[in-house]
């Protein structure tokens, strides 16, 4: 083989690999970015130096990039084992809605408790919601075959309404006086933050945690190679003795506590209070994250900061264009086509694989 | 007792229609869609970019133009969704899912261009006129239920009858209903399977429009962020319920419609000591309940979500 022909065999390589391509997604989404900027502001040039800043060029801005990867990290990780499992858990909203919901309530409820331990039962009670809630479409999925895209989705607006009464007027969370929010969490419930007046917090440490747990249990355990083995082909994991059914419980329920745990962690560190103005939207974030970071924890765990950096960014740019957070989901969008064309070709689980029959919205007998 | 009289009266049924309209088209949608075999969650996305298309055309040409850019983006959208399934063979949950989340953010940006000050909702636009058919309007009870309604209510219901025929009675329908039942089958016999698999979610595309426009224009004309609220999923799942039949469609649509309406006049009524949003949530409940009673019941077209491998 010719020293040109190696060259160029090495370059399609490199060219092919996960990594590039996923950075061929990045470059076309931040261009996608640059131009949503340069339309909606009279003075781009500001607007993108305001972006950078938000995004890395300050020390403010890098905290608030973290401090939105936070949050991404989490229901990044959360999407990924759902998908690596087959599983298309579409419940990230109502999952984080309601682990920030448990985690106001026991963080107002629940009194005289050392920081620490009151912190935890927080978080805990929290991320446990979270992964009740995702476990029931996970037993409606593997007991009555009931597609987990439609339950979750359909679980989203209950959740929605859920939190319209729950802080609503009259409603049993609601503090007396006109905000429609819980009462604050109490000190001994709050995560600090640690970086000047960015709301990055103590939660980034937690979320980079759960990253190498996700990753040791998805690489490392019996349970993690059930999972992937599913996710790869359920009949053959069926033929080879694992419990499919059993598997899938367990997967969105897994899924539903890093979701649950991400609300938490938001509320704990960040709002100190349950009200009806979130959202949740960033649940949608994370479908682009986890495909951008290929359904890997680590991946996913810097797809979450570009994606952190985007939210911190076009967030920084309101005072001279007119966007806000949610431009970030046109992005997000982008990405996730890209991801999925680039994939296409290149079957690795069901959740990137083009045939959605195993996992299809039909039912049989 | 005054109270339940003014929720289980006529204009509970006349409610009942308008409320499974959006509904209708959203089933119909994913019913053509998935009987050529494509599965098409992003109708959702689909309903909710048209519903503010179809506002934005109003606003600048009136509502007929409105309704017009609506069924266009619609087929556009059903086209994308189309390309991506069907010619690249991605994964069609994943893909439909991004339609969805352009959805959230798309109007969000455009709305502050054309209604300055704005933000996420817009201002009230010229609506599609109500219908009062001539004679029937004049009939003791089947006047005040079907008498006047949108005309977007109206052609759901021909549609119904339309399509029924279409995918029963005609060529057309015999080779989309193969392409989605055994693909090799209708290629061996010179059917154009990715030709007709686009059609079909084409076809569905343009449906998804009209049910958007008719929730801005032809109901409150104004778009918001929730304007859908989920309506496309629940259609997905009345078609499922309908076992893939536009006339079973229609069924679970209006099963659908009236426990929406039967909530809001009981809600409006004061009747029922429960809070506005547990009652709010009833459809989202049925809706999954009807599913969980019904999965497996009925039958999906055998290449439902499957690409086709050509050879």
């Amino acid at each position: 083989m010719s020293k040109a022909n190696r060259a160029r065999s090495l370059w399609t390589r490199i060219a092919a690999s996960d990594l590039a391509l996923s950075l061929i997604a990045v470059a076309i989404g931040l261009a996608a970015g640059a131009l949503i900027l340069l339309i909606t502001s009279s003075e781009p040039l500001v607007a993108y130096g305001a972006f950078w800043q938000g995004a890395f060029g300050t020390r403010r801005g890098l905290g608030e990039t973290f401090y939105y990867g936070t949050q991404l990290i989490l229901t990044g990780l959360a999407v990924a084992v759902s998908f690596r499992c087959g599983l298309f858990n579409l419940g990230g909203q109502g999952q984080i809605l309601l682990g920030a919901m448990g985690a106001a309530w026991a963080g107002y409820w629940i009194t005289g408790l050392p920081p620490i331990l009151h912190v935890t039962v927080a978080l805990l009670v929290g991320s446990l919601l979270g992964l009740i809630w995702s476990a029931i479409a996970g037993y409606l999925r593997a007991r009555l075959n009931m597609h987990e895209v439609i339950t979750t989705l359909m679980m989203n607006y209950l959740v929605i309404n859920l939190k319209s009464w729950i802080v609503g007027v009259n409603g049993p969370m609601k503090q007396p006086g006109m905000i429609p929010a819980s009462p604050p969490v109490l000190e001994s419930a709050r995560l600090p933050r640690f970086w000047g007046d960015a709301r990055m917090h103590i939660g980034i440490i937690i979320a980079v945690v759960l990253v190498a747990l996700v990753w040791y249990l998805l690489f490392r355990t019996r349970l993690g190679y059930k999972i992937r083995a599913v996710g790869l082909s359920p009949s053959a994991a069926e033929y080879g003795g694992i419990h499919v059914a059993r598997n899938i419980v367990v997967t969105m329920a897994i899924s539903g506590f890093l979701a649950g745990l991400a609300g938490a962690i938001e509320v704990l560190g960040v709002n100190y209070r349950f009200s009806q103005d979130l959202t949740a939207n960033y649940a949608w974030d994370a479908i682009a994250v986890a495909l951008l970071g290929g359904l890997h924890p680590v991946g996913t765990l810097l797809a979450a900061i570009l994606f952190g950096a985007l939210s911190s960014g076009f967030t920084s740019t309101q005072g001279v264009a007119d966007v806000s957070r949610d431009t970030v989901l046109i992005i997000t969008a982008l990405i996730i086509f890209l991801m999925v064309l680039i994939r296409s070709r290149k079957t690795t689980a069901v959740a990137t694989r083009g045939d959605t029959s195993s996992a299809g919205l039909e039912q049989r007998p | 007792m005054q109270g339940w009289n003014s929720v289980l009266s006529l204009s509970l049924l006349s409610a009942t229609l308008k409320i499974a309209t959006p509904l209708i088209y959203a089933g119909l949608a994913a019913l053509m869609s998935e009987r050529g075999g494509v599965v098409n969650i992003g109708i959702e996305g689909t309903m909710l970019l048209s519903a503010f298309a179809a506002v934005v055309g109003s606003h600048f040409w009136g509502p007929w133009a409105g309704l017009l850019l609506a069924m266009v983006l619609g087929g556009l959208l059903g086209l994308l969704h189309a390309y991506l399934s069907v010619t690249v063979k991605v994964n069609q949950i994943v893909s439909a899912t991004a339609i969805n989340i352009a959805a959230l953010g798309i109007p969000r940006l455009i709305i502050p261009y054309i209604w300055p000050g704005h933000f996420g909702e817009t201002g009230l636009v010229p609506p599609l006129p109500e219908v009062r058919l001539p004679i029937l309007a004049g009939l003791p009870v089947i006047g005040p239920v079907l008498g006047q309604h949108s005309l977007l209510t109206y052609v759901a219901l021909v549609l119904v009858l339309v399509l029924n025929a279409l995918l029963f009675r005609t060529r057309f329908g015999l080779r989309l209903r193969a392409v989605g039942e055994h693909p090799r089958a209708a290629d061996t016999l010179g059917v154009n399977v990715a030709r007709m698999r686009y059609a079909g979610v084409i076809i569905g595309g343009v449906l998804a429009g009209l049910g958007g426009a008719f929730l801005t224009i032809g109901k409150v004309p104004q778009f918001a962020p929730n304007t859908t609220n989920g309506r496309g999923f629940m259609g997905l799942a009345a078609m499922v319920f309908g076992n893939w039949k536009p006339g079973g469609t229609l069924v679970a649509c209006l099963i659908f419609g009236f426990a929406d309406a039967f909530q809001a006049a009981a809600q409006s009524a004061g009747v029922l000591p429960v809070p506005r949003e547990i009652l709010m949530s009833l459809p989202y409940l049925l809706t999954l309940i009807v599913l969980a009673g019904f999965v497996g019941k009925t039958v999906a077209p055998a290449a439902d979500g499957k690409p086709y491998e050509k050879g």
